[in-house]
């Protein structure tokens, strides 16, 4: 067990230094020179030229350069953003807890609809339940998010004025400091009367918008693997003996079908965070997601640079405890 | 069934099998799989096998249906669309579609300078299917040179191949895309190359896998045995017995691209103005969201009919040539 977890964590760092390298050269291959960048059109002394260079470390071997990277990043040092002269690191840990609390929200949304939709079908295979759920997961999993976004603010916001069309929080009448970074909680924790509705009706839209992907992809999951596991032989003989259909599927079943449903929501993270990009862009949400779009008009490029870094490093973290999780909870592989 | 029969399959007959896979390509695949599925009798034509394999699920039916009708309106755009897709006609900005009090001279409206709605939308097939159809080739080519690379050299060149394409997979796919896309430049092919690497690790995983699994089988040993060459071997006798996932990888993979390029249209990184990409018109419509809905609706339904159609036809496909994947 030990040992497979320390294989896993070793295969991860290839990966990490090559993800490491990558982004290194893209940014050196950008159109532009960085100081043309801070400096403007207007041009500099050279000796100031050849100052700055040497501040920044781009008058070092290209190797050196990396190396000074890659041991920046160890550091925590992701760069400074060009715009805000500000830590890319911190931008990011501002920003991530909205992205964080509408994935959240959007996986919670997947899961509470997706699995019981995947079991029913399953359950009910060949009915027009079954038929159903798989037509409807068909058109999310190929649904255009940013189109989704916009039809649901056209009919919910607008026409029928349900629900607010972009932000966080209803900035006019409620403002609190923000403790935790997540609204819901802080909104909470303010002890306003209504801020908490408030923050949970923005969050609505964007949550569905973000989830129907990861809901798709689970409900097909689900059922799949509910279908394997009813034909197994152990639930031929709980059904035998005589246990209620309820239990059969709610306990026998269900609890062995879920394990490759956890894998696949585990592996929505990667969904999740690029589903935010489009997601926060549409609800005009203050996450990383809109950060990053907009690092790129800005040409803002450490920013970029640090901001996919960080994004790629929680996608593979979170990976890897996908994968331990799925040791841990599945007895075949674990003693295998 | 078929795995009986597999083992049954007297040696001799294997080498035939790879002649008639690689003349017949696909298809010539996909009969054998199925012919071994039915009972022994008379052998129909690979092609006939396929299709009454393929025609049993109704849904890839339909969705092959769309797909073609789509793929003739891309074809003969110049002569389907009733306008030219990026003429302004000034005196008719945001004119309604014809069910909503518009005139017939632009049936599906006109969007805010005044270009025909309809028009744009038929030429964006043109785009998307384009765009769809360039990455798939391009990825399954590379795919295939780099998959069976990595399954027949081992050693550093495996190494480094799936290394790199771990990495890959390990940024999220749009944002890997829009990263190489800030690299480049906005602009439609780059599109397809942001796309293209975006989507490769798929061809490569899945070619090596396959290839692994059939360099292991006693008629590839045969052939070494018999001298042939190792290009040979990679492409004439492995890579036909391949190809069944892989045609099917490719359908899928043609409307994760679509989808992926209007993403990019959209946040204003893909088609540049006045290209009619589907994606860059929803962004452009955005505004009008309480004006002129259909031109908000308009290009995502059409997106949203081309990526189920296709879906529906992949899975179809899967289940035609690929039973082992067949989902229950």
């Amino acid at each position: 067990m030990l040992n497979l977890i320390l294989r896993r964590v070793a295969l991860t760092v290839p990966t990490f230094v090559a993800l490491m390298f990558v982004t290194f050269v893209a940014v050196r291959l950008v159109p532009g020179d960085p100081i043309e960048a801070r400096t403007g059109e207007r041009g500099i002394a050279p000796e100031r030229l050849a100052q700055l260079r040497h501040e920044l470390g781009l008058d070092q071997p290209v190797w050196r350069q990396f190396l000074d990277y890659i041991y920046g990043l160890l550091h925590g040092d992701f760069g400074v953003s060009i715009v805000t002269k500000t830590p890319v690191l911190h931008e990011f840990l501002i920003l991530f807890p909205a992205t964080l609390e509408l994935a959240f929200c959007a996986l919670v949304f997947a899961v509470v609809l997706g699995v019981p939709a995947g079991v029913l079908a399953a359950v009910k295979r060949g009915s027009v339940l079954d038929h159903s759920v798989m037509t409807v997961a068909l058109a999310g999993y190929s649904m255009p998010i940013f189109w989704w976004g916009l039809l649901l603010i056209m009919f919910m916001s607008e026409y029928l004025g349900l629900t607010p069309v972009s932000g966080r929080m209803d900035l006019i009448n409620y403002y609190f400091e923000p403790v935790t970074g997540f609204m819901l909680i802080d909104s909470l924790l303010s002890g306003q009367e209504g801020a908490f509705g408030a923050a949970a009706a923005h969050l609505v839209l964007p949550s569905i918008v973000l989830g129907t992907i990861p809901l798709a992809v689970i409900a097909r999951m689900t059922r799949s693997s509910m279908l394997e596991v009813l034909g197994e032989d152990y639930v031929r003989t709980a059904r035998a003996k005589g246990l209620s259909p309820l239990r059969v599927v709610g306990l026998h079943t269900l609890r062995n079908a879920l394990i490759p449903v956890v894998t696949v929501v585990g592996l929505q993270t990667g969904t999740l965070l690029a589903g935010a990009v489009l997601t926060e862009t549409i609800f005009a949400w203050p996450g990383v997601g809109k950060w990053l779009i907009e690092s790129i008009s800005r040409r803002d490029y450490p920013a970029l640079q640090g901001g996919i870094m960080l994004i790629s490093a929680i996608v593979i973290l979170v990976n890897l405890i996908v994968d331990m999780l799925y040791v841990a909870i599945n007895p075949r592989i674990r003693h295998g | 069934m078929a795995e009986e029969n597999a083992i049954d399959d007297p040696m001799p007959t294997a080498p035939e099998r790879f002649v008639l896979d690689a003349s017949g390509l696909s298809l010539g695949a996909a009969g054998v799989v199925v012919a071994l599925t039915e009972p022994v009798g008379e052998e129909p034509s690979p092609l006939r096998a396929f299709w009454s394999a393929f025609s049993e699920n109704r849904g890839a039916v339909l969705g092959l249906a769309v797909v073609v009708f789509i793929a003739l309106l891309a074809l003969f755009a110049p002569w389907v669309a009733p306008h030219s897709p990026i003429e302004q006609f000034r005196q008719s900005v945001l004119l309604p579609p014809v069910w909503a009090g518009g005139n017939w001279t632009f049936p599906f409206g006109t969007d805010a300078v005044g270009r025909d709605v309809l028009s744009r939308l038929i030429y964006g097939a043109r785009i998307s299917l384009g765009i769809g159809l360039s990455v798939m080739v391009v990825s399954v080519a590379l795919g295939i040179v780099l998959g069976l690379a990595a399954a027949f050299m081992r050693g550093i060149v495996e190494v480094v191949v799936m290394r790199v394409m771990d990495m890959v997979v390990a940024i999220p796919s749009l944002v890997l895309a829009i990263l190489i896309v800030a690299v480049l430049g906005p602009s439609l092919s780059n599109t397809i190359i942001a796309v293209t690497v975006v989507y490769l690790p798929r061809y490569v995983r899945l070619v090596r896998a396959a290839a692994l699994a059939e360099l292991t089988k006693e008629y590839v040993i045969a052939a070494q045995v018999a001298g042939v060459g190792r290009l040979r071997l990679m492409f004439v006798t492995v890579l036909p017995n391949c190809l069944a996932p892989l045609i099917v990888q490719a359908a899928l993979g043609i409307s994760d691209a679509i989808l992926e390029a209007a993403a990019l249209g959209f946040l204003g990184l893909g088609a540049q103005p006045p290209t009619p990409e589907w994606g860059a018109m929803l962004a452009d419509a955005r505004e009008f969201i309480r004006s002129a809905p259909w031109i908000v609706t308009l290009p995502g339904l059409a997106i949203l009919v081309t990526v189920v159609a296709i879906n529906l036809m992949g899975d179809g496909l899967r289940d035609a040539l690929d039973p082992k994947l067949r989902r229950s």
